[in-house]
């Protein structure tokens, strides 16, 4: 590793210097709270690096920019929140669905509609996963410190890259706006996985037998590139074979290469009979409470935290569903992850959702009054 | 009469014919003018791309043997844009239908033009929403029927090579199918002008918008729109009564302005990109 120091940062500018890190070179984007230090931090620094950044002139424009730099081969990022996140929804299913590599932020904020702009919320959580329209994959990270954010960040990039498949960065308003300390390398080329533009000359844009690296346009490669069910050189058809081929093939790739997409985290009890699952800023309030009950009480407690929600780590909640009694499932939203928690328990234990939708954090004494009914 | 060479057969994807328009359309006629135009600019294909958005005319960027990006409905220049900025060495020519680039995409059409970024728009205008079988567009002019304005639309269109000046653009230009020679010329001096360059093409839709507006076939509708244009250059000496209910074709507008992926690559630090 390089060498780091440690520095006062906000998630929202982790998230920045990450993607700097893991080689962006391109940013498009539009002002919304409270992911706009997103931004601010990639136009003072992308122009350092020679990369670009431009404000666009709104929100669907800004994620139909990134897709389009990243066909001319620069890295791409965008950042946004509820309401931008709504707008980008067309052309993130462009990018899914014609491989392109890029990652969209959403610091999420309480809605729905302009909702309260400065609070923080937990409730895209499902219109990360289908807020596009039609059968598509989705990847998505939600991290839950500053550090998750600059290191997820990195992870999204490059495998975005490898995979040919927008990548989704679930902040929510605690995390992007939140000064922690964290020790970082000073450069970041280390985690930068070159692309290349020397491919065999049989290379196919998207070839049946499986996944090929992107070659960027302007290197004499004539493929085409559309939003609509398309053969292996990227033309449009609707033979029902090819279609169907081409829909198993975006999902296949996420389930091949499940192992690289899914993170997750257990902490606290070796066999326990009550376990918290949760994402994003609310796994700080759980850990505060497995801390107690568990490093101090040695109450048969644990926490799953989940840095990866899409695709839904279901065998880590089958696998803990065999062991505990209930699964509590706090969020700030009025229930949205609970459900796929519920469908992967199979009954084995019983979920129970926590949920504030107040515009305020979860609070450690909420979860422990929860837990403590189920120890007692 | 003059004879039209055939089109060069490296930027055509042959094998990707017979193209899915109807009979009599003007989208065929544009896009051979396109292909010649760029033939004429003499770029390297390798640099050539083509963008487009979604109607019938976008489908020409799959019949260009260039690379080709059909992206969604309206935002052909905002992918543009991105991509123009990733790799400001590359040429790109975007093609868009009049509802495409008029209404759904007018935003990043006005913005595209105050960047004065060097992008070639070429709007195929045939006054229409073809694809989705005849709805009224920004540029259908009053009082002419579709789908949607059964009665006649009430709404006034919009002058697009106007649109494009005061929002900015450095080159404007009009050309028509019915003459696909000076459309070819037009299309060629846009695309060595450096800056946001318009060329809206006029084109035939006897289809889904010939044939409601009783206005003929293909024939009838190419001479119809040959006899109502006149070129900047007859125009100028003809005065305002002459020139009432006649379109302007030609070069309308050629300015110098800064580019701006030339200006923002000059202000950033190369060494490290
Ligand atoms: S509907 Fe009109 S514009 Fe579309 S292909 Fe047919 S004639 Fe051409």
């Amino acid at each position: 590793m390089p060498e780091s120091k440690p520095v006062l940062m906000q998630g929202n500018e982790a998230c920045a210097v990450g993607a700097i890190h893991a080689g962006v070179r391109f940013y498009a984007g539009y002002p919304i709270t409270p992911s706009t230090e997103v931004a601010e931090q990639m136009a003072a620094r992308l122009p350092d690096v020679g990369g670009v950044f431009i404000q666009m002139e709104d929100e669907i424009a800004g994620m139909a920019a990134v897709i389009g730099a990243s066909i001319g081969g620069l890295r791409a990022i965008t950042a946004t929140s509820g309401p931008g996140f709504s707008l980008k929804q067309e052309n993130f299913g462009y990018a899914i669905m014609a491989e392109i590599p890029c990652v969209v932020v959403n610091v999420q904020r309480m809605g729905p509609s302009t909702g309260v702009p400065t609070a923080p919320a937990q409730g895209d959580m499902m219109q990360a996963r289908w807020g596009t329209h039609g059968d598509h994959p989705v990847i998505a990270f939600s991290p839950a410190s500053v550090y998750e954010t600059y290191y997820l960040t990195i992870a999204a990039v490059n495998l975005s890259q490898k995979l040919r498949q927008p990548v989704l960065i679930m902040l929510d308003e605690v995390i992007g706006h939140m000064r922690e300390k964290v020790s970082i390398p000073e450069t970041g080329k280390l985690m930068v996985e070159k692309s290349s533009s020397n491919v065999p000359s049989d290379w196919k844009p998207y070839d049946e037998k499986g996944l090929t690296p992107l070659v960027p346009f302007g290197f004499g490669h004539y493929y085409h590139v559309t939003g609509l069910f398309h053969d292996q050189y990227g033309f449009p058809t609707g033979d029902p074979l090819q279609v169907e081929r081409s829909l198993d093939r975006i999902h296949d790739k996420l389930k091949k290469y499940r192992d690289e997409i899914m993170f997750t985290n257990y902490i606290g009890h070796k066999e326990p009979r009550v376990a918290i699952v949760t994402y994003g800023c609310t796994v700080r309030s759980a850990r505060a409470v497995v801390k107690k009950a568990y490093w101090q009480n040695r109450l048969p407690v644990g926490l799953l935290s989940l840095q990866t929600v899409w695709p839904f780590p279901d065998k880590e909640i089958e696998a803990l569903a065999e062991q505990v009694d209930v699964i509590i499932v706090p969020e700030m939203n009025m229930g949205q992850i609970v459900g796929e928690v519920e469908r992967y328990a199979r009954g084995k234990a019983e979920v129970v959702p926590l949920n504030r939708y107040d515009g305020e954090m979860i609070n450690p004494d909420q979860i422990s009054e929860e837990v403590g009914r189920w120890l007692s | 009469m003059a004879v039209i060479e055939q089109l060069t057969q490296d930027f055509l994807r042959t094998k990707k014919l017979p193209h899915i328009w109807c009979p009599g359309c003007g989208n065929g006629i544009v896009t051979a003018a396109l292909v010649r135009a760029i033939e004429r600019a003499d770029f390297d294909q390798k640099d050539v791309v083509i963008v487009s958005g979604i109607g019938c005319s976008s489908r020409a960027a799959g019949y260009l043997n260039f690379n080709t990006l059909h992206t969604t409905h309206g935002r052909a220049l905002a992918f543009a844009t991105g991509l123009k900025m990733a790799r400001p060495e590359l040429k790109l020519f975007v093609i868009m239908g009049d509802g495409d680039c008029s209404a759904i995409g007018g935003n990043h059409f006005i913005h595209s033009a105050r960047r004065n970024i060097d992008l070639n728009a070429v709007i195929v205008n045939n006054h229409i929403y073809g694809m989705t079988g005849g709805q009224h567009s920004p540029l259908t002019p009053v009082g002419k029927k579709a789908t949607t304005a059964p009665r006649g639309t009430l709404e006034r269109e919009f002058d697009l090579l106007k649109l494009a000046r005061g929002a900015g653009a450095t080159f404007g230009a009009r050309g028509i199918a019915a003459q696909p020679r000076q459309l070819e010329q037009l299309i060629a001096r846009a695309a060595k002008h450096k800056g946001f360059s318009v060329v809206e093409a006029l084109s035939p839709c006897p289809i889904a918008y010939g044939r409601r507006n009783k206005l003929g076939g293909a024939v009838e509708m190419l001479r119809e729109m040959k006899d109502s244009s006149i070129s900047v250059e007859k125009a100028s000496s003809m005065d305002t009564s002459e020139l009432e209910d006649k379109t302007l074709t030609g070069v309308l507008f050629s300015e110098e302005a800064p580019e701006f992926s030339e200006e923002y690559h000059k202000s950033i630090n190369k060494e490290n990109a």
